[in-house]
Formats: structure tokens, C-alpha cells, sequence
């Protein structure tokens, strides 16, 4: 089963997903921020990262354009799990090499959905 | 796939709570005029961590109220709003209201909506105030409903495929909607040497027969808006009959899965691409996709709202039929743990099965010669013990921050309320203690920092008529000292008026109207109940209730509070604490056959009895002169009701211990050794029982009690209504 990277660094949602995409089938790892999850992400190849926007230390879009930078990390799916409905943070997280986003509140159906999208 | 997603509630408020604190000490610590960037995106994180959190789980309040709190502080951050006070006070009391309804849905009970609404509509008033124009909520939607579909050009850029999107993807998720004729075009494709497998070099059309909202047929290419040239033409009613070229049917179905990632090899595949999905499948998915895209077809807005109603409808039903079990689990307390502790902890464990598993192999075969192993394994698993110890307690220290967090607001709001300048200055706050002890030492310090405040500091006017600076500060120190925890709290305010405690004191009948007691001791009276100088009684403190509430609970943890002040200069109260309430280190002493701990704490001093040095006070107390200091004898194995090895004093010990600034001495039969003692509660495990804190288990396996020497000494005073109380400072003439 794919191999999903979940990073928050809100305890709660990212138990939510963990816990929908575990009861999925899916292998999750979880991170709390984008330093944790940079680390996560080279020790391990995740097939798709899931991540929020805000967080300290690093920052969703910081993390996906430092992941894009590496090799391994190129053509993965990377989505932004974002409240933000104003465009320019998308826009920001598009130009770092986001593949989507998927608009909070989301519950575990849209997720799965979501995530069955990118998968294939 | 159904989710119960309340399991994670619990875990929800906790941040949220921890969202809210640091929400308020951001807030406290922003400077007007002059925004910290970073300051006020921590604060915004916070809020923004609570609205996800709350629009996932439901709590519709929450999120709507968060919301514009979100919003302000966003403009704070952009710079489009000036950091005022007024916005920063407004904020603060956002940030209860929000803290109320947190609780209040946490215990699923009804909150105060007025209080909320007023503190809903004062945030709309301020978001509406500056801003110019306010959000207007892009619903830009035109249905055109004549058309039968939809010829869409989908020209990616080449760098495609390096923001993890997959053409295919897109194609199959165009084809849910209805059935796609789909042309593909390859003219950029390369020579094969010139090939890069990285890059996309084919365009698609797609024609779409389905009569779906423009939107929808867009929301399949969100995620790539910027990264294609996108065009949506609709297709008006009566085209001239369209044929469709009958050509190798590609994507746009289910069969495709094979082709789903990585698109290295793909272009080859549909070099020649001319899709028909009219396929049956495709056919049966478009129409139960169509339904399902009419009702997204109002815009998103529209459709997150619905899904909120029924989250909301989905826990209202949860909490009705499972509310019992959902309240009981909520109540459960529980306990954050550094990583680094769990992991110290895993690594003492096995520590000690190794030193287990090697007194194991040395007992296969043991003989004399193996002696000396034998010890240093035993020296071995002590050690290990002593660490796991060490690393359980660790478990449950926090650091005082928890504790200390609290003041900058109550410092905040009250000075402004006493029109003080009060700077507060916070040190050790890294100091870590017991969870159980910080909890109870929370109120008596919110006394001690109130009553600082009130009575302690000045106003500017009289502060700068003493020649002090018109702000005044309060500090809070924590540290570790000899086994336990000092809080002290002090201010440079004008310190505790000696003349007026005295007279307080005579007129209460603390003190007699001859005697002429030290320094210490007045300002000692400040503990008496009911013992209040304030000539008003304020809100903040005065009643007289506090300081001996203060003192009790401080004891009552085995801990102490003294105070030094001087006259114009300051006051500070220092609390002692023990470290933990479940070890304790102990002096065991015997008394007749019996042993017994008294903790080291109390002790001052050990000595041998000095023949001549005991006086009796009409024939029934006795007391022992030491140093030129008196000290009432406290015979334990009368007090206990034990038989003493020896009734001649000369033969027994005197352990002198301090209870509440006076001294005892112990009459014990003999010393033994000092230890730390595990504490184990005699009220839940028998009954309470005065002058005995507690139990513990001693090595060779006996029970022995733990002396509580105050309770000690209380006994004693009851047993004896004639036990002389001297105080300490009564010299020899």
C-alpha cells in the first residue's frame, strides 16, 4: 500500500488523518513540522506528502519546495492541507511545487477521495 | 468508509487550550504601534491551528469566531491593520470568550450567548471599522445552462509532472463527468534524442457532453490552473451532428489504472491520440458523478457549509446517543511527556534487564568465587533502580512555566485596574517540579502576586515622590535548592508597614500589648486568619481570607513560605517545596522497638543530651537549653504510645526540627540511617491519622511511618495544654 507522509502540527488533525488513512490501509508516517517531515521524508520514500500550511519551523510551502529539490522527490504528489481559501497562498504553494490542495474543514471521506485522486 | 472522528476531541482541546496560552502571551507581549512579524504570526498560527480544528470536528461556534480573529490578525500581520491597544485588549477578550466556549463545548453544555454574541458582533464592528471594503464573497459563477458541453483545451507547461500532476489523472477525473471525446496533440514532441522524459510536450482537447456547470469542469484543473493554458468553451445546443471519429480509444475510464503514474513512457502511448470514452462504464459513472457535481455547483462556499451542517448533525446524534461514555472519557487528565524522557526511560529499562539477565547467568552455578561479581551486579541493578527512578519522577516534573504562564495577564489586567505601572520580570522558569505540586501551588502564588500588587507596589505618583522610578517590579524566581524547589516573589514596592501589622496584631489579641516581638515574627502575623491591614476592602484583596489559605496550602504540601521585607524597598515571599510529593527524603529514627521517618526537611539538627541541660517546667514539660535557646522536649514514645528502651534521657538522642519558625526536639532512642522513602498515603490506603503523614515500605519489607512533625506537634499541644510556646528568639537572660 502507498506510503503517505502526514504533517501537522496540530496534534488532533493529524491524528484524524493518521487514523483515517491507517484504517485505509495506508502506511503513514507522521510529522510535526517541515523540519520533522524533511527528515521523515529522506529516510523514507513516501509516495504522497500531505501537509499543512502553518507551522512553525517550516512551513508547508518551504517544505514542499525543499523536498522538490530532491531527486527522489521530484514527480511526488505533495498536497497542502489548507484553510486558506484566499488565492495567493495556493498560488505561493503552487509555484513551490504543490500538486494540489485540499481545503479544510475536509472530513475522512474527502480525504481518502482526495487521495485515491492523486494516487490513481 | 465511515471515521468516528470524536475520539479525537479530546486530544483537540488540549491544543486548543495550549493554542489559547500562547495566543494570550503573544498578545501580552506584542508592542503597540510597533508589530513583531513573527510574534503576531505565532498568535495567528494559533487561531488558524483552532478554526482547522474546529471546522474538522464540527464545532461550528469555533470556527465562525476564530474566523474573524483569524482575519484581523491576518490584516495585522499584512500590515493592512495597526497593532492598537484597543485590537490587542479586544483581542485578549476574544481570546476568553473563546476559552469559555471551548469548555463549554468540550463538556457539551450550554455557554453564555449573549456574552459570546456581544464578543462576536464587537470583533465584526472592529474587522468592519478600518477595513475599507470588506471581503466580498466571491461567488463568480455563470451556469450556462444552454450549453450541452463543454470543448476543453488543456495545453500543460512542461514543467507538468514536477508538481507531482499527472495529465491522466486529470483525463480520467474529466471523464466522471460525462462522456469525453479526448484529441490529443503532439506536435512538441521532440526527436527521440532530443527526448526528455521529464518534461511534458503533449496538449489535449477534450470535448465533454454532459450539461454540467462550468465550474465543475474547472475544478478538475484547479490544481493546475497555473500550470497549463486552460480554455473552456461551451457547446451550444444544436451543433451540426458531430461523428465522432472512430479512432484507438484511450484514458478517460477506469481501465486505464494501469497507465495512472509516472508519465515517463506515456507520451509514446498516446502519440496518436484520439480518445473516445464512450464506453459503458464511462457512461454509468457520468451519471451519478453529474448528480453529484450539480450540488457542488453553487460554488464552494456553498458546499463547505453543507458538509459543516451535517458533521454538526452527525456529533448532535453522537452526543445523544453515546453522551454518557463521550463525558466520562473527557474528564480523564492527562499528561504531556517529552520524547526524551519516554526514551530515557526505554533506556533504563534496558539497563536493568541486562543486569537482570547477568545476576540470572551468575546464579546458574553459583559459587563463592563469583562473590565479588555478585556484588558489583547487585552495586549494578542499584544503580540501574535509582535511574529508573529518577527518569519515572522526571515523567511528572513540568516546568513552572505552567505555573508562571498565568501572571503577565493577571499582572496585565490588574495594575491597569489599580492604575500601577507594573513591569513583570519572570525568572527560572525552566525550573521544573512536580505536575501535582504545581498544581496546588497555583492559587496560593495567585495571592501572593495579588496582594504584591495591591499592597506592595506603589502608585507612580508616590513611587516618584520616593525617588523610585514611576513603574514598579514584580518578579517571580524559581530554582532548585538542596533537594527542592524555591518560588520566591518579590517586588520593589514599599514593603510591609511593620507599625501597622503590630497594631493590627494587638488589636486582633496575636500579640500581647507588651511584648515587642522581632521583625520576623511581625511580619509572620500577615499569616494569621482573618488578618488584614487594607483599609478598603478592593475586588483584588483585603478580605483577610488569603494569606493564611496561603500558608495552609503551602504546608499542607510540606513546604514553606517566609517573608523578608524593607521598609521602602520591597518585600519577598519565599516558598520552599518539595520537589515531589511521592519521595521524600527521610531520617529514620527508632523510638522503643518501633522505627519511624522523620522527613529531613524539618530537621535542623541532631544531638546527644547533655546532662544538666534539661529543665522541667512544672513537673510536666520539659525543656532543654541549647545554645541559649530553649526548647521544649517532645517525648514521642509517650505521644506515641510506646514502650522506650530507656526512660533516662541521658540515654536517648534529640532530633531538633522547626515547625512553623519555632523549634522541637525529638526524643528518640536512636538514629539509623538516612534514606529516601517511597510515600504511600495511609488516608486511601486506611484512614488519616494525626501526627503520621504517611507510610512506607523499608527494605527488610517492615512499614514504617512517616512523622509529620507539625501534626506532631499539635498532638503534643493538645495533650499537654500547658506545653510552653516559646518563641525562638527568647534568649537566656
Amino acid at each position: 500500500m502507498a506510503s503517505i507522509l502526514a504533517v501537522d502540527d496540530s496534534a488532533s488533525m493529524r491524528q484524524m488523518v493518521a487514523f483515517t488513512l491507517k484504517g485505509a490501509g495506508y502506511d503513514v508516517t507522521e510529522a510535526v513540522d517541515g523540519q520533522d517531515a524533511l527528515t521523515k521524508a529522506r529516510s523514507k520514500q513516501a509516495d504522497v506528502v500531505l501537509t499543512d500550511l502553518n507551522m512553525p519551523n517550516m512551513d508547508g510551502i518551504q517544505l514542499i519546495r525543499e523536498l522538490r529539490k530532491l531527486p527522489q522527490y521530484k514527480f511526488t504528489p505533495m498536497l497542502l492541507l489548507t484553510t486558506e481559501s484566499a488565492g495567493d497562498k495556493k498560488t505561493e504553494g503552487k509555484a513551490a511545487g504543490a500538486t494540489g490542495w485540499l481545503v479544510k474543514p475536509f472530513n475522512p471521506e474527502q480525504l481518502l477521495a482526495t487521495l485515491k485522486k492523486v494516487l490513481g | 468508509m465511515s471515521v468516528d472522528i470524536s475520539q479525537f476531541h479530546q486530544v483537540y482541546f488540549e491544543e486548543s487550550f495550549e493554542g489559547l496560552a500562547a495566543m494570550e502571551s503573544g498578545l501580552l507581549g506584542l508592542s503597540i504601534g510597533e508589530p513583531d512579524n513573527e510574534a503576531i504570526n505565532t498568535i495567528f498560527r494559533a487561531a488558524h491551528s483552532i478554526k482547522g480544528g474546529a471546522g474538522t470536528f464540527g464545532f461550528k461556534s469555533v470556527t465562525d469566531f476564530t474566523h474573524i480573529m483569524e482575519t484581523l490578525l491576518d490584516e495585522m500581520r499584512s500590515g493592512q491593520r495597526m497593532v492598537t491597544r484597543e485590537a490587542v485588549d479586544l483581542l485578549l477578550l476574544s481570546v476568553d470568550q473563546l476559552g469559555r466556549l471551548l469548555v463549554a463545548t468540550r463538556d457539551k453544555q450550554a455557554y453564555d450567548e449573549d456574552a459570546f454574541n456581544t464578543a462576536l458582533q464587537n470583533l465584526q464592528a472592529m474587522l468592519a471599522g478600518a477595513q475599507n471594503s470588506p471581503v466580498a464573497a466571491q461567488v463568480a459563477d455563470t451556469p450556462a445552462l444552454s450549453a450541452t458541453g463543454w470543448r476543453v483545451t488543456f495545453a500543460p507547461q512542461p514543467h507538468l509532472f514536477m508538481t507531482g500532476n499527472d495529465p491522466a489523472r486529470l483525463l480520467r477525473e474529466l471523464a466522471t463527468l460525462g462522456p469525453c471525446k479526448v484529441t490529443c496533440d503532439s506536435a512538441k514532441l521532440p526527436a527521440f534524442s532530443d527526448f526528455e522524459p521529464e518534461t511534458c510536450y503533449l496538449a489535449w482537447q477534450i470535448e465533454l457532453n454532459a450539461t454540467v456547470p462550468e465550474a465543475a469542469v474547472r475544478e478538475v484543473f484547479e490544481w493546475v490552473d497555473n500550470d497549463a493554458d486552460l480554455a473552456v468553451t461551451p457547446i451550444l445546443p444544436p451543433p451540426p451532428e458531430v461523428k465522432p471519429k472512430a479512432e484507438e480509444p484511450v484514458a478517460a475510464s477506469e481501465e486505464d489504472k494501469p497507465a495512472a503514474r509516472p508519465s515517463r513512457i506515456r507520451p509514446a502511448r498516446l502519440r496518436r491520440g484520439e480518445a473516445d470514452a464512450e464506453s459503458p462504464e464511462a457512461q454509468a459513472t457520468a451519471e451519478s458523478a453529474s448528480a453529484a457535481n450539480a450540488e457542488q455547483a453553487g460554488g464552494t462556499e456553498e458546499r463547505r457549509s453543507t458538509e459543516r451542517r451535517s458533521t454538526e448533525r452527525r456529533s448532535a446524534e453522537r452526543r445523544e446517543s453515546g453522551g454518557g461514555a463521550a463525558g466520562a472519557a473527557a474528564g480523564g487528565t492527562s499528561i504531556r511527556v517529552d520524547v526524551e524522557k519516554v526514551d530515557g526511560l526505554i533506556n533504563s529499562i534496558g539497563q536493568l534487564v541486562i543486569t537482570q539477565s547477568m545476576l540470572m547467568a551468575l546464579s546458574d552455578n553459583f559459587s563463592v568465587d563469583d562473590l565479588e561479581k555478585l556484588r558489583e551486579g547487585l552495586a549494578q541493578l542499584e544503580r540501574n533502580t535509582r535511574e529508573l527512578q529518577e527518569n519515572i519522577m522526571s515523567i511528572r516534573m513540568m516546568p513552572i512555566s505552567f505555573s508562571f504562564n498565568r501572571f503577565p495577564r493577571l499582572v496585565r489586567d490588574l495594575s491597569s485596574k489599580l492604575g500601577k505601572e507594573v513591569q513583570l520580570r519572570v525568572l527560572g522558569e525552566n525550573t521544573e517540579l512536580d505536575k501535582t505540586v504545581m498544581e496546588k501551588i497555583g492559587d496560593p502564588l495567585v495571592h501572593l502576586v495579588r496582594n504584591a500588587l495591591d499592597h506592595g507596589l506603589e502608585t507612580p505618583d508616590i513611587r516618584l515622590a520616593a525617588g523610585k522610578s514611576a513603574s514598579g517590579t514584580l518578579t517571580l524566581n524559581a530554582y532548585h535548592e538542596g533537594g527542592g524547589i524555591v518560588i520566591e516573589i518579590s517586588d520593589d514596592g514599599a514593603g510591609l508597614n511593620r507599625q501597622k501589622i503590630l497594631e493590627k496584631a494587638r488589636e486582633k489579641g496575636i500579640c500581647g500589648p507588651a511584648e515587642n516581638p522581632s521583625d520576623a515574627q511581625v511580619y509572620d502575623y500577615i499569616f494569621a486568619p482573618g488578618f488584614s491591614t487594607a483599609a478598603v476592602v478592593s475586588d483584588v484583596s483585603g478580605r483577610g481570607v488569603g494569606m493564611d489559605v496561603v500558608r495552609r496550602n503551602i504546608k499542607d504540601l510540606g513546604g514553606t513560605v517566609v517573608v523578608h521585607s524593607q521598609p521602602g524597598l520591597g518585600a519577598l515571599f519565599r516558598i520552599r517545596l518539595p520537589l515531589t510529593l511521592a519521595i521524600l527524603d527521610g531520617q529514620l529514627v527508632r523510638v522503643g522497638a518501633s522505627v519511624y521517618i522523620v522527613p529531613l526537611i524539618a530537621i535542623i539538627e541532631s544531638l546527644q543530651i547533655e546532662r544538666g541541660a534539661v529543665e522541667s517546667i512544672s513537673n510536666q514539660t520539659e525543656i532543654y537549653r541549647l545554645r541559649e535557646e530553649y526548647l521544649p522536649v517532645v517525648r514521642l514514645h509517650e505521644l506515641l504510645g510506646i514502650a522506650p528502651a530507656s526512660t533516662r534521657l541521658e540515654d536517648c538522642l534529640l532530633v531538633v526540627v522547626e515547625v512553623e519558625g519555632r523549634k522541637f526536639a525529638l526524643l528518640v532512642d536512636e538514629l539509623l540511617g538516612q534514606q529516601q522513602v517511597v510515600v504511600k498515603s495511609l488516608q486511601t490506603n486506611f484512614r488519616s491519622v494525626a501526627g503520621v503523614s504517611g507510610a512506607t515500605i523499608l527494605g527488610n519489607g517492615a512499614v514504617a511511618m512517616i512523622l509529620d512533625v507539625g501534626g506532631i506537634i499539635r498532638l503534643c499541644r493538645e495533650r499537654a495544654a500547658d506545653l510552653p510556646l516559646l518563641p525562638p528568639s527568647a534568649r537566656v537572660a
